[in-house]
C-alpha cells in the first residue's frame, strides 16, 4: 500500500526536475545490483573463457603456417605473439590482434612466414558482425585471400574487378568488416614487421 | 490484483500449445529461422531462451508493485540484457564451440521479443508462482516450436537427427534445408499445417 501512494505522488507532479532521481531509483538500483553480479560472473568465467581462447589459437597455429605443428608463447613488448614450430625449428610467426569491427571488437590470428615477409595465413577469433554479410568474414573462402600476400605494401580492399597481388575483394554488402579486417592486418604487421625479422630462431 | 487472470496451471499449458510463442504468437521468429538447422544449437538456444525468460519473470514478478508505468519496459529490458551477458559467458565458458557457432544470436536473445512480451504480459501483473509457470510453459512452447523446424531440417538437410544418421545412407541431402531459405519454407509449411489442424479441430468441435 505504501508503494501505491509513493507512485500516485510522483506522477501527481512529473514536471518538477527533483523527481527524476525518484522515478529511477530502481532502476538506479538494479543498475547496480546488476552491475555487480556480471561482475561476479566475469570474475569467476572470465579465466576459463581466456583458456577456451588460447586452446583455439593453439589448435588453429598448424592452419595459419603450413608446416609447423605447435606453438610457443613469446612476448615483445608487452604484448604475447606465438612462434609456429616444425619440431625445434621456427617456421613462422602467429600474432594475435583486436580492433573495432562493424558492430564490436573483431579478434583475429595472423599468420606470418619467419622473415615476416608474406601472410600464410588468417584466422577470425571472434567478431560479432551482422548475421548474413558482415560474418561471412568467418569463412575460409575469404580468409584464403590473404596468404601470401607480401608484407613489403599495404593491403587494399576493392569492391569490384579482379585483385592484384596486394589486394583482397571485400564481402559483398559488408565494407566496413572487410576494411576493418584489412586495416588491422595493415597496422598489426607494420608495427610488429621488423620485430618479428630480428627474433626469428 | 487477480481480474480474471490466468491461474499458474493455465499459463503453463497455455504456453505449450494454445499460445505457443512461436506457432500461436508469431514472436521470435529470429531464432526459429537462424539457429535451426539442426538439433544441437536449436536446443543450446532453447535453454539459453528458458534461463533468461524464467530469470527475467521471476525478477519483474518481485518487482511488480514498484514499476512505473512509464519506465518498466526500461526496466524489462535492463533486466534481460543482464540475463543475456550471464548465459551468452556461460556458453563461452563451457559450451565454446556450440557459442562459437551460434555466434550473435546468443547476444541477440536481448531483442527476442517473447521475454519481454512475458515480462509484460504476465510477470509484471501476476505472483511469483504464475509468473515462473508462464516461464516454463512459454519455454516449453518455444523449444518445441524450434525442435520441430529443426527436426525436418536437420533430417532432410543433413540426413541426422542430433548428429546421429536415421536416413539411409542413398539420401540425398536437400543442402537448401539447411541454408535459410529450408528456415523460412520449413516454418512456413509448419505453421500452415498447425492452422489447418486448429481449424478442423474448430469444425468438429
Amino acid at each position: 500500500m505504501a508503494e501505491e501512494e509513493k507512485t500516485e505522488q510522483v506522477d501527481e507532479t512529473p514536471e518538477k526536475g527533483g523527481n527524476y532521481i525518484a522515478q529511477a531509483w530502481l532502476i538506479l538500483l538494479l543498475a547496480v545490483c546488476f552491475g555487480a553480479s556480471l561482475t561476479g560472473v566475469q570474475i569467476s568465467l572470465g579465466e576459463k573463457i581466456q583458456q577456451n581462447k588460447l586452446n583455439e589459437t593453439f589448435s588453429q597455429i598448424p592452419n595459419l603456417v603450413p608446416g609447423s605443428d605447435t606453438g610457443e608463447e613469446f612476448e615483445i613488448d608487452g604484448k604475447i605473439i606465438y612462434r609456429a614450430m616444425s619440431g625445434d625449428a621456427q617456421v613462422g610467426w602467429v600474432v594475435p590482434a583486436t580492433g573495432q569491427g562493424f558492430a564490436d571488437k573483431v579478434e583475429i590470428l595472423i599468420g606470418l612466414d619467419t622473415k615476416a615477409d608474406k601472410l600464410t595465413g588468417l584466422y577470425v577469433l571472434d567478431q560479432k558482425e551482422t548475421p548474413g554479410l558482415g560474418n561471412k568474414i568467418v569463412e575460409e573462402d575469404w580468409q584464403m585471400q590473404y596468404v601470401d600476400k607480401p608484407t613489403a605494401s599495404q593491403i587494399e580492399v576493392i569492391k569490384a574487378g579482379s585483385p592484384t597481388v596486394n589486394q583482397i575483394m571485400a564481402v559483398t554488402g559488408a565494407t566496413i568488416s572487410s576494411v576493418a579486417v584489412t586495416d588491422l592486418v595493415n597496422k598489426t604487421v607494420a608495427e610488429i614487421k621488423d620485430k618479428l625479422a630480428s627474433n626469428a630462431k | 490484483m487477480n481480474r480474471n487472470e490466468p491461474t499458474a496451471l493455465e499459463r503453463f499449458i497455455n504456453g505449450i500449445l494454445p499460445e505457443n510463442p512461436v506457432y500461436r504468437q508469431l514472436l521470435g521468429m529470429c531464432p526459429t529461422l537462424a539457429v535451426t538447422n539442426s538439433m544441437e544449437p536449436a536446443m543450446t538456444m532453447a535453454v539459453a531462451v528458458a534461463f533468461v525468460l524464467l530469470s527475467a519473470n521471476i525478477i519483474v514478478s518481485l518487482i511488480r508493485h514498484l514499476l512505473k508505468p512509464h519506465l518498466r519496459i526500461l526496466v524489462f529490458t535492463l533486466t534481460i540484457a543482464t540475463f543475456v551477458t550471464i548465459a551468452d559467458r556461460i556458453l563461452q565458458a563451457y559450451m565454446w564451440d556450440m557459442s562459437k557457432q551460434l555466434g550473435p544470436y546468443v547476444p541477440l536473445i536481448i531483442v527476442n521479443c517473447i521475454i519481454i512480451c512475458r515480462c509484460e504480459v504476465c510477470a509484471s501483473k501476476q505472483k511469483l508462482g504464475p509468473a515462473i509457470m508462464d516461464a516454463l510453459g512459454q519455454s516449453l512452447g518455444f523449444a518445441l516450436a524450434l525442435a520441430s523446424v529443426a527436426t525436418v531440417r536437420e533430417i532432410l538437410g543433413s540426413g541426422t537427427w542430433f548428429g546421429l544418421p536415421v536416413m539411409p545412407a542413398v539420401w540425398p541431402d536437400w543442402v537448401i534445408m539447411v541454408l535459410p531459405p529450408g528456415a523460412f519454407l520449413t516454418l512456413g509449411v509448419l505453421i500452415g499445417l498447425v492452422n489447418w489442424l486448429q481449424n478442423k479441430k474448430k469444425q468438429t468441435a
